[in-house]
């Protein structure tokens, strides 16, 4: 009895680890299968470019994120300037703009044949600005994308372990530069190597700013091999070079994630006297936080606009951006979206009770548990690309067993949205997971135990007081996957069935016809949704511990 | 106090929302679900996967829907994603045209067996037989030019010749391209192979790799516009792609020279249409194709996105018209893709983006 | 009869060493307060929690009013047992008010009977003011007092109180530890409590057991847990204690150091014994011709503690009245005034001085 209890409790664990490790299998098991000559002529022709490409991605983007949001943070943290309190919250803004998005509107503006460069062609002013449709352009353009994650990291740890540190070297007379990189840097590297990772994981699994620009990556190699080159094996077996560079991010993600354990990270952050600024570096640091916020966030929102009016009435035929089709569209996005959103909330929520109550059974094992875990919500790091191959592998299979076994032509589940959601569980799960622990964690035993002892039955005490308490948790975990679905680029591209467009494909269809106007509508409203999840996390929490 | 009060009927306000929210989808997916489980439905209706843009495509299927009654529902992708999605699909796809802006895919898809022979008179006496597949698996409906542009204040067309030319040393730096990614451009390449050779072409397009001013662009429009900027001098691309342009911004100092005038004529492309193998609507849709290559609907087909009619009998739009007349290449257009694998592997070669 | 009756009560967790109680039996009469006094991992949060019924034991008896909590097979629930509870960090509901909070158990009674006895409450405990604030709004020592107004509103047959101010600073603490007291007397009610404080438990309880390593070593009124350790751990763990050798004569009674004592346990001639002595049992003369020398001072308001080095090396501490200022060096002689003997095995004495 005592061994099969740990088996029958960890087994929600182990379907949502299955779940979101098949594609991965698939993956790995597709070098069972011979080697194509789309593989090789790929692997020849391709790879080392493609390797070269990300390297160089992978290296100018984390350089720039960590230089943007690490100043950007320490300004907003330790000086006053005009404006100080607004950037603190307006520089995670660009948090809502999918990188794609802020790809093209980049693109179409700032491009040789752009409106900018046009303009300086014809006034004959023989100022060139450098060619954006380079390894330099798709690097500033992620990097103004991705910063905020960078920024939302490192202001957290110099608000809860630098300051106070801060504030010692400053009574021992040191300027605040060189604190900067004597104590306030070294003491929150775990946390800044976090954002950081977060932005390469986010630079490995991109998609669209890279097809838009035309920048060869594993991504668009693995893309190309299915849809060019019609070989789904090769792509799979591509897939898994990049599999290889995700597991050394994860590695180092988890070795930053132990250090930032043995911080005090937890302390809320204590009242900050920070050192008002004068003369010209007040005015300075108050334009460096314009200009990064004005070519991240402003100019691409406003040009947005601009393009989505032009979109209304531009096109030949008498189509407009704004139609039924665009509704639906919407509808199909939001029903998409929702569907997500409800099922991993749904594994999310067995993840978290099953977590739980494993833990206490099994005192012994915590590691086993927290190890299923982190296997389970493995997938965020994992690229869409990856999971979409994967996906649709996995259902194939299935559903040729499936039909062999019950003797029936036909397909069970190709062609229906199965992959899709199995790659959106498997890539957002963590999301869910994470904001109902969060408010799990609140509930501490001796809350339910009182409710015990003043006569509640557990009924109740999960109607009264576990629901009333996670609820929050459970709704802002939902809302991050619906937004999140909604962005959501390859999965969707690559695996939606006959009829499930969403917003985020029609983009992409756009953008890779250089039609900007008519991206411009649906990007629009992407950003607006994309807002809601920046408000929940700048936003106060309710409740103390 | 009154902060908590709003909290509670805010809270109130989100469940019931959230329960509308909950109902909508659960509603939607009883709409949704039987559309993609099967394709079992109306008699009156046709299912496309089209290659050819929403809005160029919507106002055809509009115009059929209001003449007869008969529903058409579309996607429409790239051609590779929409093919990969039939091979996957099998028995169970709901589409019963596949339309591409490409013979080669049309091509391909025959190959692979998800396309359907069609008998039917009507289609072989309206459509030359280089515009179609030889065992009438798929048809042309319109031909797209792909051509020579270029700056007229900085060439003169005395100077051009043909597409091979444009590799000579004195375009270098001159040039401007669409990236090799796009399927016309795989096209071209393929029709050169069947045209030239293998050896040959490569070297043209590595020559061509030379002459580039700047990175590949990746549409047709942002070509012309470098070379309308003065980034550029030269560029291929297709013709309604310059009627576009020159509707817009009609003081561009741009024009199309017709190349290769003096052998084997202009690279043409067919948007072009198939039936597909396992068609629910096989009759209807056989009516739609012909009824598409009709001459009421040929002009709508073409003139929609300023193309050249498939159909000899019916004469291009005016504006189209005064580009001037061409000697096109009558390879037959299965060359596009039987080659097509060849062409990208070459390009990648060549180092064409 | 007793209210609370335990009797010959094991448990031990699975995966651990050794046992968290060790057959452990008492009783409390109703109306009295007892407090389980130990270290950590003593034990002592285990006995309230198989009392509350968290926990069965693995073997022995719980009653609660005569009635076997855990009779094989049919185990009172927590939810049946009318045991109010006050946790360390109280346990409120953080999505609920005060007033929520105290009516939480009340579900059985009316709206209007409800209320009434949630604002009874709230004036037992002085925060008539505070029904529709929520926790985090209140301050630690009014957190404890909705979380002991919430415990006693259901008239719950004894009170639990799981070390309920140990989170609190410490001038709090005290002041707490009285508002309690009274609020405990004034309703009468019966209730056991867990501490780790000495002065918590003495001020508080009408019986003090002192538990060790799951094992109950002592348990008595406070003033004879002070006075009348039975072990030395008991001696060592309620107060500051010197242990001096000593030898029995031929007289009967105990010689030491610092003078004789009674053999008031009738120890045998000639054992190796010790005589536990408190501070305030040591009292000491400026005397130039003493043999003992003060080799240090402490001041602490109301008294002033001094350490003693006598001729033997051995160190024993007195509290002096704070006016009886003497310098460090100051020659010393030892007067006791303790009207108890207490005396041990000295081999006994080696896990209290490890």
């Amino acid at each position: 009895m005592r061994r099969l209890i740990p088996l029958v409790t960890d087994a929600p664990l182990y379907l949502v680890v299955s779940i979101t490790a098949a594609p991965l299998l698939v993956i790995l098991f597709s070098w069972w299968t011979p080697v194509d000559d789309i593989f090789i002529h790929l692997f020849k022709t391709g790879l080392s470019e493609v390797m070269i490409n990300t390297m160089w991605l992978l290296l100018g983007v984390g350089i720039g994120t960590t230089v943007l949001g690490v100043s950007l943070a320490w300004f907003t943290t330790t000086f006053d300037f005009p404006g100080r309190s607004f950037f603190d919250w307006a520089l995670v803004l660009p948090l809502a703009i999918p990188t794609y998005v802020l790809a093209f509107v980049s693109l179409s503006l700032f491009d040789r044949t752009g409106p900018i460069q046009q303009f300086l062609w014809e006034q004959g002013s023989g100022v060139i600005l450098p060619p954006i449709r380079s390894t330099g352009g798709i690097i500033w353009v992620m990097t103004l994308a991705l910063y905020p994650y960078v920024y939302l990291f490192a202001r957290n740890g110099f608000q809860t372990q630098g300051v106070r540190a801060n504030e010692v070297a400053r009574s021992l007379g040191k300027h605040p530069m060189v604190t900067l990189f004597k104590i306030t840097l070294p003491m929150s590297r775990p946390m800044i190597i976090s954002g950081l990772m977060l932005v390469l994981m986010e630079t490995l699994s991109d998609f669209g700013a890279v097809s838009i620009f035309n920048y060869d990556t594993f991504t668009t190699t693995i893309y190309k091999a299915w849809f060019s080159l019609f070989s789904l094996n090769a792509a799979a077996k591509f897939s898994s070079f990049l599999v290889l560079l995700v597991f050394c991010l994860v590695f180092l993600e988890e070795a930053a994630r132990r250090r930032r354990r043995y911080t005090p990270a937890d302390k809320p952050p204590a009242p900050v006297v920070r050192t008002a600024l004068t003369g010209i570096p007040r005015i300075g640091v108050a334009i460096y936080c314009i200009i990064i916020l004005l070519f991240a966030f402003i100019i691409p929102v406003v040009e947005l606009f601009n393009k989505a009016s032009m979109g209304f009435d531009s096109f030949r035929g008498g189509r407009s951006a704004f139609d039924l089709r665009y509704l639906g569209l919407l509808n199909r996005s939001i029903l998409l979206a929702t569907m997500a959103a409800l099922l991993t909330t749904g594994l999310g929520l067995l993840l978290v009770y099953s977590e739980r109550i494993s833990a206490q059974l099994a005192a012994d094992a915590p590691l086993k548990t927290s190890l299923l875990v982190r296997f389970a919500t493995l997938g965020y790091a994992l690229p869409g690309t990856i999971l979409a191959v994967g996906g649709i592998m996995l259902v194939t299979f299935i559903d040729h067993r499936l039909t062999n076994g019950l003797g029936i032509t036909g397909s069970l589940m190709t062609g229906t949205i199965s992959a899709m959601m199995l790659g959106y569980l498997s890539r957002f799960i963590v999301l869910s997971y994470n904001s109902i622990n969060v408010a799990m964690v609140r509930i501490t035993p001796h809350i339910s135990e009182a409710a015990r002892s003043l006569g509640a039955t557990p009924l109740r005490i999960m109607r009264k007081i576990q629901i009333p308490l996670v609820r929050g948790g459970i709704f802002s975990g939902a809302l991050l996957v619906f937004v999140d679905v909604m962005k959501e680029m390859p999965i969707t591209l690559m695996t939606r069935p006959f009829g499930w467009d969403t917003l985020a494909v029609q983009i992409f269809q756009f953008t890779s016809e250089g039609s900007w106007e008519q991206a411009a509508l649906p990007s629009l409203t992407l950003v607006f949704l994309g807002l809601i999840p920046v408000i929940l996390l700048t936003r106060p929490t309710r409740f103390r511990h | 106090m009154i902060l908590r009060t709003n909290l509670i009927s805010m809270k109130k306000i989100f469940l019931r929302s959230v329960c509308c929210g909950v109902m909508f989808v659960v509603g939607s997916f009883v709409v949704h679900w039987p559309h993609v489980l099967s394709a079992a439905n109306s008699e009156n209706e046709i299912v496309v996967y089209s290659a050819r843009m929403e809005q160029l495509i919507k106002p055809v299927f509009d115009a059929y829907t209001k003449k007869t009654g008969v529903q058409i529902r579309f996607t429409t992708d790239k051609e590779g994603p929409l093919l990969q999605r039939l091979l996957s699909e099998g028995a169970n796809t709901p589409a019963d045209l596949f339309i591409t802006v490409d013979a080669g895919m049309l091509w391909k898809a025959a190959k692979e067996g998800v396309l359907k022979k069609v008998h039917s008179p009507t289609l072989t006496a309206n459509i030359p037989a280089h515009l179609r597949d030889p065992n009438n698996q798929w048809f042309g409906f319109s031909i797209r030019a792909r051509t020579i542009v270029y700056n007229t204040k900085k060439v003169r067309p005395s100077d051009l010749s043909t597409y091979e030319a444009l590799g000579e040393p004195k375009w270098k730096k001159r040039l401007c391209l669409r990236t090799s990614k796009k399927v016309y451009n795989q096209s071209l390449t393929a029709m050169m192979i069947a045209n030239l050779g293998m050896e040959q072409t490569e070297k043209v397009i590595s020559s061509w790799i030379k002459n580039l001013a700047t990175d590949v662009f990746s549409d047709d429009t942002q070509v012309m516009e470098a070379i309308a900027g003065g980034i550029c001098d030269v560029g291929i691309v297709n013709s309604y792609y310059y009627g576009r342009l020159i509707e817009k911004k009609p003081n561009s100092p741009l024009a199309l020279f017709w190349p290769n005038q003096t052998d084997r004529g202009v690279h043409v492309n067919i948007t072009g249409a198939g039936l597909t193998k396992h068609a629910k609507h096989e009759k209807a849709a056989i009516l739609f194709m012909e009824w598409l290559s009709s001459k009421e609907a040929q002009n709508l087909f073409a003139d929609l996105n300023l193309e050249y009619p498939a159909n000899p009998t019916v004469a291009p739009d005016p504006k189209v018209a005064q580009w001037g007349t061409f000697k096109q290449d009558m390879i037959n257009m299965e060359n596009a893709g039987r080659l097509q694998v060849d062409a990208v592997k070459l390009m990648d070669r060549a180092g064409y983006k | 009869m007793a209210l609370i009756q335990l009797a010959n009560v094991t448990k031990r967790y699975p995966h651990a060493n050794m046992a968290a109680v060790t057959d452990v039996s008492f009783s409390v009469e109703r109306g009295k307060v007892l407090a389980l006094l130990g270290p950590s991992g003593s034990g002592k949060t285990t006995l309230l929690r198989l009392i509350a019924g968290f926990e069965s034991p693995d073997s022995g008896t719980v009653l609660l009013g005569g009635l076997n909590m855990n009779v094989p097979g049919k185990v009172v629930p927590t939810e049946n047992r009318k045991v109010g509870m006050v946790f360390q960090d109280g346990g409120l509901f953080p999505h609920l008010t005060v007033h929520q909070n105290i009516a939480f158990g009340l579900h059985s009674l009316g709206k209007l009977e409800r209320d009434k006895k949630v604002s009874e409450m709230l004036h037992l405990v002085s925060l008539s003011r505070f029904g529709t604030t929520y926790p985090h709004e209140l301050s630690g020592g009014q957190q404890q007092r909705v979380a002991l107004a919430r415990a006693l509103a259901p008239n719950p047959i004894v009170l639990l109180l799981d070390e309920p101010f140990s989170s609190l600073d410490p001038d709090m603490r005290t002041r707490m530890r009285e508002e309690v007291h009274t609020i405990l007397r004034g309703v009468g009610i019966t209730a056991i409590l867990v501490t780790h404080d000495h002065e918590e438990a003495f001020a508080m309880a009408d019986q003090v057991a002192v538990l060790n390593s799951g094992r109950l070593e002592q348990l008595d009124t406070p003033e004879m847990v002070y006075h009348l350790p039975q072990t030395p751990f008991v001696a060592d763990f309620v107060g500051s204690a010197d242990f001096i050798k000593g030898e029995i004569k031929s007289d009967g009674a105990i010689h030491t150091e610092i003078g004789c004592f009674q053999n008031q346990q009738n120890r045998d001639q000639g054992a190796d014994i010790v005589v536990m002595v408190r501070p305030d049992d040591v009292h000491l003369v400026p005397d130039l011709d003493g043999s003992a020398t003060i080799i240090s001072k402490q001041f602490r308001g109301s008294e002033n503690l001094y350490e003693i080095s006598l001729a033997s090396g051995q160190i024993v501490h007195s509290s002096e009245n704070s006016l009886a200022v003497y310098t460090v060096g100051t020659k010393v002689r030892i007067e006791l005034t303790a009207t108890h003997t207490v005396v041990f095995r000295e081999d006994t004495l080696t896990n209290v001085l490890a």
